[in-house]
C-alpha cells in the first residue's frame, strides 16, 4: 500500500451544543446528566398538537459565532423538516435549515505545527438535537429525551482539509472558538462537540476529487484523527488494488478502530425537505447583527497575533494562552498589570498556574487563589530583584495555598532577597576564608568553581542574597 | 327556576340565564347529557362523553355565581370539542385508531380559553381520521348521521362538530377547517361556521393535519353564537409561532351594524352552470337578499380558482405525510402487538393504525416530497398558492366580503361517494381557494331543498376581516329565518 500517493480531501460537519438555558423550540431545560426524560415538554416529545418555538437566544448565539468566522449573515432564513424514522426522533423529522441556512460562507483559520491554515466554511445552520436511545442486556430498548430538542449549530466546512491531523486540528480550533464566544461548553464527553466526515483519495497534483465515504459519529479529537487516518489508509487500499471507492455512509467504531458501512448511496436517505410550515421565515435585522459583533469578545487567532508580534512571544507559548478562553483572558488580566516583559508572565502562567489547576476554566473563578493581578505583582516583584526566581516559586507556592498576596508575605516575614551589599561582602568574606583550596584551584583556572562559592554564599544566607550582587563580590574577592 | 328548553337554545340565553340565576349550568349539563344519552346513539357524535368532568365544571360554575362573581361570557354554557383538540386528561384520538388510548399530558389553547370562560366541555366529537374527509365516514370509530336525515353524511371532516350543534347535542362547538372542514359541515347541516384568518385562532394543541392550511374556529346555532365563541378562542398565543398578534374585533357587534356602505363581490366562477339548480336558487336568493339589506353587488372574479383544488391537495398531502410521521408506536398510541425488527415495528403500527385514507395521503404527500421531485409539485403548488392568495387580494380591492355557495350540493347519502374519492376532493371546490389563502370564511344556512336539506351560503372576507363577514352575516340572518329551523329529535 502506498498512501503516499494519494492526497486526501476532507470535509468536516461538526455539530456543536449551543449552551442556552431552555431548548431550541421549547422552554425544558437543556441540563445534561438529569434523570432520563426529566427535562421534557409536549414540544420536543413531539406530542400530537405540540408547536415550536424559536429560542431568539439560540438564534444570536449563532450568528456571534457567523460573525467570528466572518460567515454572512442571511438577513432572512428558513427553517426545514428533515425526514427520517428512528425512534430517538419523537417528531419523525428534524427540523433544520436546508435551502436558507443562517450563515454562508465563511472561514476557520488555525495553525497546524506553526504553520497557519484556514478552512472555509459552506454554511452554518441551527437544527434540534434529537434523543438518546439506550440498549439493556436483555434486548430491550429505551429512549431519554432530554436531549431532544438541544440546540444544534452543525458548521460545514468545504472540502479544504488534507489530512487526519489537519481535521483533527481545526475541530480544536472550533472548540477553542466557540468556548471563547462563551456559546458552548464544547465539551465532548457530554456530546457537546460531534463530527462526521467525508473522505476522498485523489492522486497528487490531480484536479477531480475522487468517490467520497462519510464516516458518522466522531466525538473526540482523538477519534477524528484515527478514524480518518483508517479512512485514507481503506480507500487507499481500495484504489491500489485498482478498484473504486463506494460512495457510501460508514460508522466509525471507537472502540475496535475500524468503521462498517451504514448505507450505500442507493439507500442514501430521502429526507424530504420542506420549509417549517409551523415557523415563520426568521428575520435577522442589521441592528442584531450590529448588537451582536459589539459583543463579540476578541478571537483566539486576533489574540494570538497579538502575542506573537506586539508581545514578542514564541508561537508555542502562544499557542497555549489561546487554547482557552479563560487562559488568555487571564494572561490579558495580568499583563495589563504587570510591567515585567510578557515572556516572563506567560511562563509564570504555563510553568505555575497551569500546572495547579485541572481544567483550565477554573481560572475564570472569583476566588481563585492567584487572581491575575496578584501572579503580576510576584513577576514584577522579581522583575525589581526584590525576590530572585526560586525565592518567588516558593512565595508562589504559599500565595496559592493561603490566598495571600506576594508583597505581604515579603514584608511579613521578611524573605525579601538582601540585597545589602556591606552584608554579602561580609558573607562572601568568611566563606573565602574558610575555603582554602577551592580558592587555589579557583585562581588556578577552574572558574567554574564560582557557583560553589555562590551556593555557600546563599546556603549562609538562607537563599535571600542578591545573586547579581554575590556574584560580582566574589569574582572581585577571587580575582 | 325554569327548566332549560336546551333544544334550539342560542349561546347567549344559556349564559344569560345562568349569569341571572335563571337555571343553573348543572341543569343545562344534565339537559344536555340527557338529549346525548336519548339520541346520540341514532346521531354518533360523540366519541367520547365526559359527565363526570361536565357535572363537576358545571358545579363550579353554579358557585362562581353563587358566590356573586361572574364566571365569563360563555358561563356554564354546554360545548363539544372536535376530538382533534388535546384535552388534559381526556382520551383524544383524532378519529384515527393509532391514538386510541392516548391521554394527553396538557391541554390545548382553545379548550383552555374556552374554559376559562366558562364554557363546560361534553365531551370529544367524532370526526374523518385526521380531519381527512368531507363526509366523516373515514372516522375510525362510526359515522355521523345527518341530523336532517340520518340517511345521509354530515360533511367533515367535522362531522360531529356541526352534527351536535344541528341536533342540540351542545350548544356550541369547535371544529377545524383545513379545506373546507368547518364549512361544509356547517352547511350540510344548516348550522354556522367559520374558519376565521390563518392566525387568528391558536393552533397549539391541535393535531396537526396539514399545518399550513389548519384553521381551528366555531361552530354555533347561529352567526352570533359564532361570534361569541371567535372572540373568546381567537387571539395571540406565544405557544403557535404563526399565531396574529393583532388585537381581536369585536364580532358580536359586527354581527348588528348593518350593511350601510357594503360592497358584497360575486365571483363568476363559484356560481357557473353545472352546479345543483336548488343550491344555485338558494345562494342566489341570499345574495339578492343581501343586495336588498343594503349592499352594493360587485361582479369579480378569481381567475386561479380552477387550480385550487389541484393546489390544494399537493400542499395538504405533503404536510400531512411530515405531520404523520411521528405516529410510530414508539411513545404513545397504537403499537403492533409483536414485531421483530424497527423497520416491522413501523410498519405493522402505521398499516394498522392508519386507515385508508390517511394512508393515501401519507403516500401522495411522500411522493409530492421526494428529492427531485419537490420544485415539480409543492414548489409549484406554493407558487400557485401565491397566485391564489393575490386573486383574493386583487379583489378585496372592490369589494368587502364575497358571497359564494359553499357546497356544490346538498348532503349526500352515506357511502354513496366512497368509492370514488377524487368525487369526493372535486366537491371542496369553493372551501379551498379561501384555505389556501388563510382569508376568514363562514358558512351559515341560506335555505332548503325540497327534501329538507339545508344548504349553505359561503361569505368570505380579506385577512383579519372577520367583522366585516360577520356584518353581512348577521344581516342576512336577521332577514331570513333558516336559522330558527331545527330538525326534529330521531326516534
Amino acid at each position: 500500500m502506498s498512501v503516499d500517493r494519494y492526497e486526501a480531501v476532507i470535509g468536516l460537519e461538526v455539530h456543536v451544543h449551543l449552551a442556552s438555558r431552555s431548548k431550541i423550540f421549547s422552554s425544558s431545560s437543556t441540563a445534561f446528566g438529569e434523570e432520563p426524560n426529566s427535562c421534557t415538554d409536549p414540544v420536543c416529545l413531539g406530542l400530537p398538537g405540540a408547536l415550536p418555538v424559536l429560542n431568539r437566544a439560540v438564534v444570536d448565539a449563532a450568528v456571534r459565532l457567523g460573525l467570528a468566522v466572518g460567515s454572512h449573515i442571511r438577513p432572512r432564513c428558513r427553517f426545514a423538516r428533515k425526514h427520517y424514522f428512528y425512534p430517538d426522533l419523537p417528531k419523525g423529522f428534524q427540523i433544520s435549515q436546508y435551502e436558507e441556512p443562517l450563515c454562508e460562507g465563511g472561514a476557520v483559520e488555525f495553525r497546524v505545527a506553526g504553520e497557519s491554515r484556514r478552512v472555509r466554511l459552506t454554511r452554518i445552520h441551527l437544527e434540534d438535537d434529537a434523543g438518546k436511545n439506550i440498549h439493556d442486556d436483555s434486548g430491550v430498548s429505551f429512549v431519554d429525551f432530554n436531549r431532544a430538542g438541544v440546540p444544534l449549530v452543525e458548521i460545514v466546512s468545504e472540502p479544504d482539509i488534507r489530512s487526519a491531523e489537519e481535521a483533527a486540528e481545526y475541530m480544536r480550533a472550533l472548540r477553542t472558538l466557540v468556548r471563547m464566544l462563551g456559546i458552548s461548553d464544547g465539551n465532548m464527553e457530554e456530546g457537546s462537540l460531534r463530527c462526521d466526515a467525508n473522505v476522498s483519495l485523489r492522486l497528487h497534483g490531480a484536479e477531480k476529487l475522487g468517490t467520497k465515504a462519510e464516516l458518522k459519529n466522531i466525538n473526540s479529537f482523538k477519534h477524528v484523527r484515527e478514524a480518518i487516518e483508517h479512512e485514507i489508509r481503506r480507500q487507499a487500499v481500495v484504489l491500489d488494488r485498482g478498484e473504486a471507492v463506494v460512495q457510501e455512509t460508514r460508522l466509525w467504531d471507537p472502540e475496535r478502530g475500524l468503521s462498517q458501512s451504514m448505507r450505500s448511496k442507493e439507500h442514501a436517505h430521502d429526507y424530504r425537505y420542506f420549509p417549517e410550515p409551523d415557523l415563520p421565515p426568521l428575520a435577522v435585522d442589521q441592528d442584531w447583527i450590529e448588537q451582536a459583533r459589539a459583543s463579540l469578545p476578541e478571537l483566539p487567532e486576533s489574540r494570538y497575533r497579538r502575542y506573537t508580534g506586539a508581545l514578542g512571544l514564541s508561537a508555542q507559548d502562544a499557542g497555549v494562552l489561546t487554547s482557552e478562553r479563560e487562559i488568555a483572558d487571564y494572561f490579558d488580566a495580568a499583563a495589563s498589570a504587570c510591567a515585567a516583559p510578557a515572556k516572563k508572565l506567560a511562563n509564570w502562567i504555563i510553568n505555575e498556574v497551569l500546572a495547579r489547576v485541572a481544567d483550565p476554566r477554573a481560572l475564570a473563578a472569583a476566588d481563585l487563589p492567584v487572581p491575575p493581578v496578584a501572579l503580576a505583582e510576584l513577576v514584577d516583584l522579581v522583575e525589581k530583584g526584590t525576590l530572585s526566581g526560586k525565592l518567588a516559586k516558593d512565595v508562589f507556592g504559599r500565595m496559592w495555598q493561603e490566598k495571600r498576596r506576594a508583597g505581604e508575605i515579603v514584608v511579613s516575614e521578611s524573605v525579601a532577597v538582601v540585597s545589602d551589599a556591606g552584608l554579602i561582602e561580609e558573607i562572601c568574606q568568611k566563606v573565602v576564608a574558610a575555603c582554602p583550596d577551592e580558592v587555589a584551584r579557583f585562581r588556578a583556572g577552574q572558574g567554574k568553581l564560582l557557583g560553589f562559592f555562590v551556593g555557600k554564599v546563599m546556603k549562609e544566607m538562607g537563599g535571600k542574597a542578591n545573586p547579581k550582587t554575590a556574584n560580582e563580590i566574589l569574582q572581585r574577592l577571587l580575582g | 327556576m325554569a327548566a332549560p328548553q336546551v333544544k334550539g337554545a342560542s349561546i347567549a340565553e344559556l349564559a344569560d340565564g345562568v349569569r341571572a340565576q335563571k337555571w343553573k349550568a348543572r341543569e343545562l349539563v344534565e339537559s344536555y347529557l340527557d338529549r346525548i344519552a336519548r339520541l346520540d346513539g341514532r346521531l354518533g357524535c360523540y366519541l367520547l362523553v365526559d359527565a363526570d368532568g361536565a357535572r363537576r365544571r358545571a358545579d363550579q360554575i353554579d358557585a362562581t355565581v353563587a358566590a356573586g362573581r361572574d364566571p365569563g361570557l360563555l358561563a356554564g354554557v354546554p360545548i363539544g370539542l372536535k376530538d382533534i383538540f388535546v384535552t388534559r386528561g381526556l382520551q383524544t384520538t383524532a378519529g384515527s385508531k393509532i391514538l386510541r388510548g392516548f391521554v394527553p399530558p396538557y391541554e390545548s389553547t382553545v379548550s383552555a380559553r374556552l374554559a376559562a370562560a366558562g364554557a363546560i366541555a361534553l365531551g370529544k366529537l367524532n370526526m374523518d381520521e385526521f380531519a381527512m374527509g368531507s363526509s366523516n365516514e373515514n372516522s375510525a370509530f362510526k359515522p355521523v348521521h345527518n341530523p336532517w336525515d340520518l340517511e345521509r353524511v354530515p360533511g367533515g371532516s367535522s362531522g360531529g362538530s356541526a352534527a351536535s350543534v344541528a341536533a342540540s347535542l351542545c350548544a356550541g362547538s369547535l371544529g377545524t377547517d383545513t379545506g373546507g372542514s368547518i364549512r361544509q359541515p356547517a352547511s350540510l347541516c344548516g348550522v354556522a361556521g367559520m374558519k376565521p384568518t390563518y392566525g387568528r385562532v391558536s393552533r397549539y394543541g391541535v393535531i396537526a393535519f396539514a399545518s399550513s392550511l389548519d384553521h381551528p374556529g366555531p361552530f354555533g346555532r347561529t352567526v352570533e353564537d359564532v361570534a361569541t365563541l371567535l372572540e373568546v378562542i381567537a387571539g395571540h398565543d406565544p405557544c403557535d409561532a404563526t399565531s396574529i398578534p393583532s388585537p381581536v374585533g369585536r364580532y358580536r357587534q359586527a354581527c348588528d351594524a348593518g350593511l350601510a356602505g357594503m360592497r358584497v363581490g360575486v365571483p363568476e366562477e363559484y356560481l357557473q352552470a353545472g352546479m345543483d339548480p336548488e343550491v344555485e336558487a338558494a345562494v342566489r336568493g341570499a345574495i339578492d337578499e343581501i343586495a336588498r339589506a343594503g349592499a352594493k353587488l360587485v361582479p369579480v372574479s378569481l381567475p386561479h380558482t380552477q387550480y385550487a383544488v389541484a393546489t390544494y391537495y399537493l400542499v395538504c398531502t405533503a404536510e400531512a405525510s411530515s405531520n404523520l410521521a411521528r405516529y410510530d408506536g414508539v411513545r404513545y398510541g397504537h403499537r403492533t402487538a409483536e414485531a421483530s425488527s424497527l423497520e416491522e415495528l413501523y410498519s405493522k403500527t402505521r398499516g394498522e393504525g392508519f386507515g385508508t385514507e390517511p394512508k393515501r395521503r401519507i403516500i401522495l404527500g411522500t411522493y409530492v416530497l421526494r428529492s427531485g421531485y419537490y420544485e415539480a409539485y409543492y414548489g409549484k403548488a406554493l407558487r400557485v398558492r401565491r397566485k391564489i392568495a393575490d386573486d383574493f387580494r386583487a379583489v378585496f380591492d372592490k369589494c368587502d366580503v364575497l358571497a359564494t355557495p359553499t357546497s356544490p350540493t346538498a348532503a349526500f347519502k352515506l357511502g354513496e361517494r366512497q368509492a370514488d374519492p377524487l368525487q369526493m376532493y372535486l366537491a371542496d371546490i369553493y372551501t379551498v381557494a379561501p384555505a389556501l389563502a388563510g382569508v376568514p370564511a363562514l358558512s351559515q344556512c341560506c335555505g332548503f331543498t325540497k327534501g329538507n336539506l339545508p344548504i349553505g351560503l359561503q361569505l368570505i372576507g380579506p385577512p383579519l376581516g372577520e367583522e366585516a363577514v360577520f356584518r353581512v352575516a348577521g344581516e342576512y340572518q336577521r332577514r331570513s329565518d333558516w336559522h330558527k329551523r331545527l330538525p326534529e329529535d330521531p326516534s
